[in-house]
Order: C-alpha cells, then structure tokens, then sequence
C-alpha cells in the first residue's frame, strides 16, 4: 500500500482546484472569493508540504514513477510560497485592467500543480504530463488580457515556441525510451553508461526542450517578446515561479539518468551558461521597456544558475539553489515597484518613466536602489552572496574561463542597472504616481527588501536549508 | 524484398519531424500551417515510441503514445483559442504581420 502522505499537496492542491471551478459556476460574482481562497490554498499547501514531506529523505511512489526527497519538498515549498506572494500583490492590478475574473487564480494553481508533479517526476511519462500542464495553463495566462493585442500577440509567441520545445523534448525523450528500454530515471541510469551517439542525440534534444523553458541563450526568443506583452502580473509570475520547476528539473535529469553520461552534456551547460550571462548583460544594455529589461536581465541570472550546474559538485547544486531563490526575492521587490508605478488607473512601465522618482517617492526609490544594487551582485546585499557562491563552487572545480567570463559579464550588467538608478537619481522629475497602494504590495516591497538587505547578517540559514540536498 | 525493421520507422519518424520542424521556420504565411507542423512534430514522435515499443516487447512506449496524442488535443484546442482572440484583434493572422512587440 502506497503512503498517500507523501502526495497530499498535490491531492489537496488539485481537489482545491476542482471546488473551486464548480464554486465559480454556481455561485455569482464569486470572483474575489475565489481570488482569497486560492491564496489560502497555497499557503496551506506549503503548509503541508513542510509538514508530511520535508523530514522525508528518499522515497518513490507508485512504480518508483514519483520521487519524494528533501530537493522535490525544498523546491515544492519555494514554489508555492512563490506564487502564494504573486498571487497576494497583483490583485489591485488585474482590477484595473478589469481582468480579475475566476479564471486567473484557478489558472495559477494548474500550473502550480504541473509544476510540483515536475519537480517530483522520476519518470519521463510523468514529467512530459507535469510540463504540459504547466504549459497549458501558462499559454492561458499570458493571453489572459485578451481584448489588449499585445498580450494575445504575447500568447501566441509564447503558444508556439514553447509547443515546438514540448516536440524537441518528446523526441528525446522517445530516443531515449527506445536505447534503455525504460522511462523510469533510474532505470535510465543504470542503462546508460555506455556511449551510443543515438544517446547522446537524446541527449541534446532533452536539453535543448528544458533550455527553451528556462529560457537560456540560444532559445531565449520568446522571453522579451512574451515578458513585455503579457500583463505585469503575468510576467511576475513568469520570471519566478515556472523558473524554479525548470532548474529542479534540470537537476533531476542531469544528475540522475544522465550522470555517467557527464562527459557528453557538461559542455553544453557551460555552453549554454556563458552565452546566457554574456547575451543576457549586453543585449539588455539598450532596452527602453522595464519588462524587457527583466526579461534580458532573468536570462543571464539563469545563465549563473546554469553555471552552477556545470560543476558536477553538491556545492554547485546547491548554489544553483541559493541562487534561484535570491532571484526570485529580488525579482518580488523588483515587480513590486513595478505595480507600484501607477498613476490615474494606468501602469508605466518605461525606464523614462522612472526619471526624477526620487524627488517625489524617495522611498520607492531607496527600495528599487537597493533592488538593482543587489541584481548587479554589489556587496553586502544578498545578489553579491548569491554570485559569489556560484563563483566559489565553478573555481573549485578548477573552470577558470567559465567564471572570467561570469565576472565579465556582470561589470557588464553593472552598467545598465547603474543607468536606471542614474536616471532615479540625476533626471528631471515627472509627474506624481499615486501613492495608496495595496497593503500587500507595501508588504512585500519590505519584506523582499530588508531580505535583501540584511541578508548578509547571518548567510549560514539558508546554506543550512539547502546543505541537506546530497543528489550525487 | 527488404523487410522492414527499426531503422525505417526510425527513419520515418525523424523525416517527419524534420518536416514539422522545417514548416515551422520556413513557414511565412500562415499561421495554422504552424499548428499543423507542431502537430506533424509529435506525430513523429508517437511513430518512433510506438516501433520502440514494439521492438522492445514493452508496453510503455504505447501508453506514452496514448498521453501524448491527449495532450496534442489539448493543445491544439488552446492553440486554436489563442489564434481566435489574436484574429479579433489584429484582422489578420499572417506570420509576417505578427510584430507588434520587437526590440
């Protein structure tokens, strides 16, 4: 008998999503209703995940096809806390451009489900059916201001390449199925530790599919466009929640099927970072749109997780770790500003918009300070820490041009997040923004912030929380 | 006569893929063409699990097939819906006309 402990957030989080549909068919105007309760059903997810999974260190379940460790509860719980805080700050800005109806929060928590079954797959047959139910919900999602073209253009794009990385990704997944008899990771492993180039093809296309979702250089197309297009709440929950699905899964397939295979895909991650974080710095150099700068900017933040990937270490798993989740705290505060930026029921979201805040919000904009300060890795915020672990785990294993190559290009990226602080700080001021913001969007804005801020009093929390993550 | 073994569904499979994928970046018309090569993409993967499956005296490969063509159905229907609500904006579905958002 199966312990059905171990899968009770995503029962929960799935029979959540089913009352809340027929909640939202029976019962009028149940809009805001819905909206609290999804909150709720996260948090209490989490709440859960911590509870029956967190202490648990290796089990499978169901035909070892879902794999229950301290990496898929760590990520499931970040995940969730995630989009719990996305859905918490957007809710004043789908009001505005009259998009709050029952659809979006039910659309989010299908995708938070694609994307714990992805985090805890241990099986090719289940992670294809957790990725395309994170997909399916995200193309939703991004055309969800569907009178306004931009957003349905943001759709489409976003439509089509991500079905073309699906198919990239199945027909590895199909070459690899055929060479080791088995979808089972496991399985997998114990079969491929020869070298066949039919494998190494799998290879590729597996890694190219999880590339295009993550959005590493040179599958990155569809970020700026999609960033820019969908509606800001949208983009927020793009640039944090789906990102973090995307790594474990790539940790999970690097370091368990395809391990004794290292020789054959440890190039093309270091490949795939240093193209990252050089294009990700340079191409965001001219960008006039915040969002498509965020888009520029999450491409080469992906492009350090990457790096440390590459490394083959536990210490480069877990910076990778640390990593994501100092993005994603930064990226909270980033967008927080962001939603912050309105004024008479409209949303700016050009650099020049921002020119002279701080005569008029010097708050707000000692807050975005220290938010790009971190972004860029200056020191003692928490953005420095997270580089510098990276860096730390990729020179102990002696890869001196991939961590050159990092540093170059953060003097790079250095360059444009000093140019928006500049115009903060230095240009002609602009009108007023309005100021009485969402209790929740004041929130969040101080809390990421004094995260950020005070991080470096005691760094050893989080490395404790991910040193219990030993994959190799 | 040759008979016909693994390697010439494999061969199918990959010529058919290549053919999605080529519509897809050749393709400077229209926009369902693209749907139809995504469609032809997992097509040809469902050809090479189902001869897999076959060769390997393992059923997994079937049932695999079973998801994926669900989950094309799926899909499509979003691709399509997606398509529906572009049109309404823009008049037009031309994929060169798509580029309201460039930079």
């Amino acid at each position: 008998m199966y312990n059905l402990n171990l899968v009770l957030p995503e029962i929960f989080i799935s029979l959540s999503i089913m009352f809340l549909l027929i909640l939202g068919v029976f019962k009028k105007d149940s809009s805001k209703i819905i909206y609290n309760l999804s909150i709720l059903i996260l948090l209490i997810t989490a709440v859960i995940t911590f509870n029956e999974t967190l202490a648990i260190n290796r089990v499978t379940l169901f035909n070892d096809s879902i794999i229950v460790d301290y990496l898929s509860s760590l990520m499931k719980i970040i995940t969730l806390l995630g989009a719990f805080m996305v859905l918490l700050i957007s809710s004043s800005y789908l009001k505005t451009f009259k998009i709050f109806k029952i659809e979006y929060p039910i659309l989010i928590l299908c995708s938070v489900l694609g994307m714990m079954v992805m985090i805890s797959s241990n099986d090719l047959l289940v992670f294809y059916m957790g990725l395309e139910l994170q997909s399916l919900a995200l193309y939703v999602l991004a055309t969800f201001n569907r009178d306004q073209i931009k957003s349905s253009e943001a759709g489409l794009k976003y439509f089509v390449l991500s079905a073309l990385s699906s198919g990239l990704l199945l027909y590895g997944c199909s070459l690899i199925y055929g060479f080791s008899g088995s979808t089972n990771f496991d399985e997998i492993a114990k079969q491929l530790n020869y070298n066949e180039y039919i494998l190494t093809f799998g290879i590729v296309f597996i890694l190219v599919g999880l590339a295009f979702k993550v959005s590493a250089v040179p599958f990155h197309m569809w970020a700026p466009d999609v960033y820019e297009g969908s509606p800001t709440s949208v983009t927020l929950f793009f640039t944090m929640v789906p990102k973090i699905a995307a790594l474990t899964v790539f940790i999970r397939f690097l370091y368990v099927p395809f391990l004794n295979l290292i020789d054959q895909w440890q190039l093309i991650i270091v490949f795939l970072s240093i193209s990252s974080m050089l294009f990700g710095a340079i191409a965001a150099i001219g960008q006039t749109n915040l969002k498509r700068l965020i888009a520029y900017s999450s491409i080469s933040h992906i492009g350090y997780t990457l790096a440390g990937l590459a490394t083959n270490t536990n210490e480069g798993l877990q910076s990778s770790i640390i990593y994501i989740t100092i993005y994603i705290v930064m990226n909270l505060a980033l967008f927080s500003c962001l939603l912050m930026l309105k004024r008479n029921n409209q949303y700016y979201e050009d650099i020049d918009d921002l020119s002279g805040l701080s005569k008029n919000h010097p708050l707000l904009s000692l807050s975005l300070l220290i938010i790009l300060f971190s972004l860029a890795g200056i020191p003692p915020l928490a953005g420095f820490f997270a580089k510098f672990y990276i860096f730390k785990a990729v020179l102990e294993q002696s890869m001196y041009f991939l961590a050159i190559v990092g540093l170059l290009s953060t003097v790079v990226a250095a360059f444009y997040y000093l140019r928006i602080i500049k115009i903060i700080y230095f240009d002609k001021e602009k009108e007023k923004f309005d100021n009485d913001h969402n209790l929740w969007l004041k929130f969040s804005l101080t809390f990421s912030t004094i995260l950020i801020l005070l991080y470096f009093i005691s760094p050893s929390q989080l490395i404790d929380v991910v040193s219990r993550i030993n994959i190799i | 006569m040759t008979e016909i073994g693994l390697g010439h569904y494999l061969t199918l499979g990959a010529i058919i893929f290549s053919i999605g994928i080529i519509g897809i970046f050749l393709n400077r018309k229209n926009i369902i063409v693209i749907l139809m090569s995504i469609e032809l993409i997992l097509l040809a993967v469902n050809i090479n699990l189902v001869s897999f499956s076959i060769f390997l005296g393992d059923l997994t490969g079937q049932v695999f097939t079973l998801f994926i063509l669900t989950v094309a159905a799926a899909e499509a229907a979003i691709g399509l819906a997606i398509i529906v609500v572009y049109y309404r904006n823009s008049g037009t579905i031309r994929v060169e006309e798509i580029d309201k958002l460039k930079g």
